[in-house]
């Protein structure tokens, strides 16, 4: 039961952070059916950042806020720079924009910080939480609690926003948005602005248990990307189902069958299910505009 | 029309003399470190090392009048792309011997371009592949893991350690050292138990860990796997409670290692290089002005603390300027026949013996094993 138990917390502690990356994916891709794949870059400014911040000598809470504030800026201006001026492209190409843009960031974050692992202190201390046998680190439940808060933040605001509402307007159809008054390009701007405060937020909960560095950004994307898939991309309680079970199929699979194969075990089952439900768990369903 | 083609020839002979009258004062080295990417916590240290030296040797004069010319390439810690460096430096730069390869993968991606080549390639990389079988062009600094494991278990053996688990990274250096010690097991008088893996960039590791802490009869604990991210498994262990003994690896061994461990660190062994403990060595031993030399030079020079991986890149640097200089020829060949002749150099690893049948030229008493305590390394006497 202790082993059950230790796994099960590992997976939600790791499914928290693939969770709230995939958040960030869903967001920008409501707005805008742009998967953003520099969405681990938000993840690593938000880390880096307050590292830096807190090494030159600002208390940890403002670190944060300032990390928070700088990737905000980085999502404005990705929007901004990058992608508005290609807007009426296909989404393919707003994609591959992204990704450039990611490299971009990644190469940016190497010069202007360094190459080197970092961690912050814990929020509430390292001392794990002794639960029937297993051992809970008390800033996992800090990474479980900011998942759960950003995906209710993001839920309340989606459904019961007019904004929000905007956004998934534009999303279903730029132009009729547009035609019934939404003004498209702040509901991008938007999209790109809160959906980087998510990374952000998420690389500051996680940088005391995972560490990061300039390019920590690139596998959180992947398998951020990958809980999106599964959870039904669009859905941000999608995002958060799918995230959580990634995590906890790395960890159960490492436990009870075989570490080797965890990363194979996890990928096998998301391939497996979209075999069988091509749009996700929840997503919508596929729909051909014409 | 006569006047381009009059003019390309200018150019074209203003090259063929400008060529070889620069290749008499210069010497060509080239390197293929990895400077950014996943093992930029290798390749950075090293090139910093070779750029420092390289300008020092040059300001006092060069090697024999000679000043030297790094070509430095960048792989990103990609074996494919090392490898086309590789061949660039043979091919187009054309230079006389080559340093580094920072991960065993970059450095296995090259080795054939420079035995092809007959061109001397003293790598960086951990793993014992690289000079064994023995190739005549080709060497290394660092200890093996084979010897890392073989310091783990001596230490084991003498504090009646016999049953442990080992968990390793999956990339190159971690598996690779994950089999080494498998295979010296036996002989190292030790039964491996508990046998795991992780991501070399995993957030968590505590099922593998408590998998292995669910053994039973363990009594102790070695990780394979290099980088900061050994950090992340020293946490856990600490999180999960395991209370056995536990070695990390000298691919871990770095002062940002104890930082991002913080108190889980306390109590952690690994076997390392003498350039860690520097000052606190003891006056009589042979190493300690050249690792003292080192720190300080890097530490005023790059501001960063030291690490060993400089130390290798410094270690690989000299033997080569010393073979130069003994070869006292620009030939590859010769250059080469003076490195495989290195005797009694004292670099930041150990006092390095080359032979035929030996590119590495370290023995076991390279390496000390050392405890973290209170945030800082000590040496500990083997066994206590």
């Amino acid at each position: 039961m202790a082993e059950f138990l230790q796994f099960l917390f590992s997976g939600l502690t790791v499914g928290a952070v693939y969770a709230m990356v995939a958040l960030g994916f869903t967001l920008i891709y409501n707005a805008s059916d742009v998967v953003n794949f520099a969405q681990g870059e938000f993840v690593m400014i938000g880390g880096m950042v307050t590292v830096f911040a807190a090494a030159a000598g600002l208390p940890l809470p403002l670190a944060a806020v300032l990390a928070v504030l700088i990737a905000v800026a980085v999502g404005l201006l990705l929007h901004a720079l990058a992608i508005e001026p290609a807007r009426g492209a296909s989404a393919v190409t707003l994609i591959i924009i992204t990704i450039g843009a990611s490299i971009f960031l990644r190469g940016v974050a190497q010069v202007l910080f360094d190459r080197q692992a970092h961690g912050l202190p814990a929020f509430s201390g390292d001392a794990p939480i002794r639960f029937m046998g297993a051992a809970v680190l008390p800033q996992s439940l800090w990474v479980l609690g900011g998942a759960v808060a950003t995906f209710l933040l993001l839920y309340l605001f989606l459904d019961r926003t007019l904004l929000g509402k905007a956004v998934l307007a534009t999303a279903a159809n730029r132009l009729a948005a547009r035609l019934v008054g939404i003004n498209t390009r702040t509901v991008m701007a938007l999209a790109f602005g809160a959906s980087a405060a998510i990374g952000a937020v998420a690389g500051i909960l996680i940088t005391p248990i995972t560490l990061t560095s300039y390019d920590a950004g690139t596998l959180l994307a992947l398998k951020g990307f990958a809980a999106a898939m599964l959870g039904g991309m669009g859905s941000p309680f999608g995002a958060v189902l799918g995230g959580l079970l990634l995590g906890l199929f790395e960890s159960f699979s490492a436990g009870y069958v075989s570490s080797t194969y965890k990363d194979a075990v996890a990928f096998v089952t998301i391939l497996l299910v979209l075999f069988a439900m091509p749009s996700g768990l929840l997503g919508r369903r596929a729909v051909e505009r014409v | 029309m006569l006047s381009r083609r009059t003019l390309a020839g200018a150019v074209l002979l203003a090259f063929a003399f400008a060529t070889p009258a620069s290749a008499q004062n210069t010497v060509k080295i080239g390197t293929v470190l990895s400077v950014t990417g996943p093992a930029a916590f290798l390749g950075e240290p090293e090139e910093k090392t070779i750029k420092m030296y390289t300008d020092k040797i040059n300001a006092e004069g060069g090697i024999k009048g000679k000043k030297i010319e790094l070509v430095s390439y960048d792989d990103g810690g990609d074996a494919n792309k090392a490898r086309t460096f590789a061949t660039r430096l043979v091919e187009e730069d054309k230079v006389v011997a080559v340093l580094g390869g920072s991960t065993t993968g970059t450095t296995l991606a090259m080795i054939p371009v420079f035995e092809e080549a007959k061109i001397p390639f003293i790598s960086f990389g951990g793993a014992i592949e690289i000079v064994e079988p023995v190739r005549k062009f080709v060497y290394k600094t660092p200890h093996t893991d084979k010897m890392a494991c073989q310091k783990i278990f001596e230490d084991m053996r003498l504090r009646k350690i016999t049953k442990i688990g080992i968990i390793s990274s999956t990339d190159g250096f971690g598996k690779s050292m994950r089999e080494q010690c498998l295979k010296v097991a036996k002989e190292g008088g030790v039964e491996f138990v508990a046998d795991e893996t992780h991501g070399p960039r995993d957030a968590d590791v505590t099922p593998q860990l408590t998998k292995i802490k669910n053994t039973p009869g363990l009594q102790g604990l070695v990780h394979t796997g290099f980088g900061q991210h050994g950090a992340v498994v020293t946490r856990n262990v600490r999180q999960i409670g395991l209370q056995v003994p536990f070695y990390q690896n000298h691919g871990v061994a770095s002062k940002s290692y104890i930082e991002l461990s913080g108190e889980a660190a306390n109590g952690v062994r690994l076997p390392a290089a003498a350039l860690l403990l520097a000052e606190k060595l003891a006056d009589n031993d042979p190493q300690k002005p050249v690792v003292v030399a080192y720190k300080q030079v890097y530490e005023k020079t790059a501001n960063q603390p030291v690490s060993t991986f400089g130390g290798h890149a410094y270690d690989g640097f000299f033997i080569l300027i010393e073979a130069m200089k003994r070869a006292n020829s620009l030939d590859p060949q010769k250059i080469n026949a003076e490195i495989e002749k290195t005797k009694g150099f004292i670099g930041t690893a150990g006092i390095v013996n080359m032979s035929p049948t030996d590119h590495l030229g370290l023995d076991l008493t390279a390496f000390k094993m050392l405890e973290i305590r209170n945030g800082d390394w000590v040496e500990v006497k083997a066994g206590s």
